[in-house]
């Protein structure tokens, strides 16, 4: 278990119980059984897990939109149950939901959030940057899903916080608005925020955290850096570790023949004609032997990509089930 | 924006601190009035349909016989009505919908925090509230009202313990019902008390058991006390005591019940 030095947030065991629910003969629903976990500053956390995995309850818990049945939590050293104004003036949350008025418009609604804090960032340089400027004559309402998600960023960060909670951040979000999003997380990261995000895409987690909490069924079920998990099992399988090795080279090429011995226990197919994939043990004499071989016919490859699990293969693996 | 400004970082997180409470407060407040004002059909029901009847109730036999001028019985009931659309139905309806959208979740988690945000709103209520008093107030001098000068306390007084019991309803339906719901329902009671709860027309001249009834109300209570500050002026006790109680029990039952998400 890490504890960073410093730790922006630290939850303990959180237990948050929903209900009577009708639905459950008037018994109370334990969303969340159990989850630990310690963010630091100048550091991506990530919460990763299922929809209904307890990501957002955990989140709102830590932000004070939720109170706790058990457990303990200290944001910035603070119980969030009790916390005051100078302790939400250090801290930015960017709700699921945006949390934006429908008919407000994007400069006013920030001007607005930014009155409430003794000394907020300036807002053109924020705004031009997350591109808010090109749409800030619409209303709320007729934003698109990336530009409300820049806009709900904008505001979580008006306050210049230490702190900043991303309860799913790439939600909506068109490519265009994710790289900025994603670049901006990140720049943020370095110059010492601490941001801690929710997420149930792979790829996000795999791209901006330092460090992912798996979680399933209200509770933490691995942990670690994006290596460290992507090793997680790997050498589980009767200790080997499967890669995947695709490229495009001419088609009909004959590769079973071409490895020899070598291609016992991998799975090979051409998908496209001249688009190969090769699945299973693959070691230092597999590529070897394959580049001799392109060496001595004079065949150069299109493209070549050599893949470990990804994030995903580690989540089938722990929590037994597929992650969407 | 293609530029995306490479190099161009904000700066490191520093704690900013949180505004002064009273500029919190007062920002929100300015932003919810503002809200309100440019909301059409807000707009219609605070000060146009109050207008409407003021003009009904002047130019009917409606009140004839009660012992005064038509327009000094039916102003403080209007103004009665005017705290009613305003502070019920008007905020009400934009608080449920404001929950649906997670404005108030997000705005409870900014230095305004939830404590900052019911103030704001509050504040709004009385904001508005002046503006509908400087409208009717001038419409109906144009129609001949005369009230009492010592009239004005009391009214005032009533007028505002009225809209804190409005409030405390509103935000009870906004923070337990689906907006679709509070949107109804705050409408229909605002028709049905407009109408029938003793608010512009007496209690005396309704049928006898809706009369009876809408003594209790907080629509008959301070309709009645704002009648009896600017015809008489004096504080109707049994009014003030009817009113406290419909602020005190819904206030507390909306913190009990509110829900944020």
């Amino acid at each position: 278990m890490r504890s960073p030095e410093s730790p922006v947030l630290s939850i303990e065991g959180l237990i948050k119980d929903v209900g009577p629910l009708a639905a459950l003969d008037g018994k109370m629903l334990r969303v969340v059984n159990g989850v630990t976990l310690h963010a630091g500053r100048g550091q991506v956390t990530a919460l990763l897990g299922a929809n209904g995995a307890g990501k957002t309850t955990t989140l709102e818990c830590a932000q004070g939109l939720q109170k706790r049945s058990g457990g303990s939590i200290r944001l910035l050293g603070e119980d969030p149950d009790l916390a005051g104004a100078t302790l939400r003036s250090r801290v930015g949350v960017m709700l699921q939901d945006g949390g934006l008025p429908p008919s407000a418009r994007p400069l006013p609604l920030l001007r607005h959030i930014a009155g409430m804090y003794a000394d907020p960032l300036p807002l053109e340089p924020l705004v031009e940057r997350l591109g808010i400027d090109t749409f800030s004559r619409s209303s709320v309402r007729r934003l698109s899903g990336g530009q409300k998600q820049r806009l709900a960023l904008a505001a979580a960060l008006i306050g210049n916080p230490e702190v900043l909670f991303l309860d799913e951040p790439s939600a909506g979000l068109d490519p265009q608005s994710r790289q900025i999003v994603f670049e901006l997380i990140a720049e943020l990261r370095d110059s010492g925020m601490g941001i801690i995000l929710t997420t149930h895409l792979m790829d996000d987690a795999q791209r901006l955290a330092d460090y992912v909490y798996i979680i399933d069924a209200g509770h933490n079920v691995a942990e670690g850096t994006v290596a460290e998990l992507l090793q997680h099992g790997e050498s589980g399988k009767n200790g080997v570790t499967e890669r995947t090795l695709s490229f495009e080279a001419p088609a009909g090429l004959d590769l079973r023949g071409i490895l020899g011995p070598l291609s016992e226990g991998l799975l090979m197919s051409e998908g496209r004609a001249g688009s190969y994939t090769v699945t299973g043990a693959l070691g230092p004499a597999h590529l070897a032997r394959l580049t001799a071989w392109w060496a001595e016919k004079g065949i150069m490859p299109a493209s070549l990509r050599l893949e470990a699990r990804s994030l995903e293969d580690v989540f089938l693996d722990i929590s037994g089930r597929d992650i969407r | 924006m293609s530029t995306s400004s490479a190099g161009r970082l904000l700066p490191a997180p520093a704690p900013s601190g949180p505004a002064p409470l009273l500029r919190r407060i007062l920002l929100q407040g300015k932003y919810e009035t503002l809200a309100m004002v440019r909301n059409g059909e807000q707009l219609i029901l605070a000060v146009i349909l109050p207008l409407l009847a003021l003009l009904g109730l002047t130019v009917t036999p409606l009140l004839d016989g009660l012992g005064a001028p038509r327009v000094d019985i039916a102003v403080p009931g209007i103004l009665a009505l005017c705290a009613m659309s305003t502070a019920f139905t008007g905020q009400g309806i934009a608080t449920g919908f404001d929950r649906r959208y997670g404005v108030l979740r997000f705005l409870s988690t900014t230095p305004l925090g939830r404590t900052g945000l019911i103030a704001g709103k509050i504040l709004a209520v009385l904001a508005v509230l002046v503006l509908q008093l400087v409208v009717v107030g001038t419409v109906a001098a144009a129609l001949g009202w005369q009230p009492r000068p010592e009239g004005w306390l009391p009214g005032l007084t009533m007028l505002v313990l009225g809209a804190a019991a409005f409030t405390a309803l509103g935000l009870l339906v906004a923070g337990t019902v689906r907006p679709e719901a509070t949107l109804a329902i705050t409408n229909l009671l605002w028709i049905l008390l407009g109408a029938l709860g003793g608010i512009v027309v007496p209690a005396e001249r309704l049928p006898d058991a809706v009369g009876t009834v809408a003594h209790f109300l907080p629509s008959g209570a301070l309709g009645a006390a704002m009648r009896e500050a600017f015809l008489h002026g004096t504080f109707a006790v049994p009014s003030l005591i009817i009113l406290l109680l419909w602020t005190v029990v819904p206030g507390a039952a909306a913190i009990r019940w509110f829900k944020w998400n």
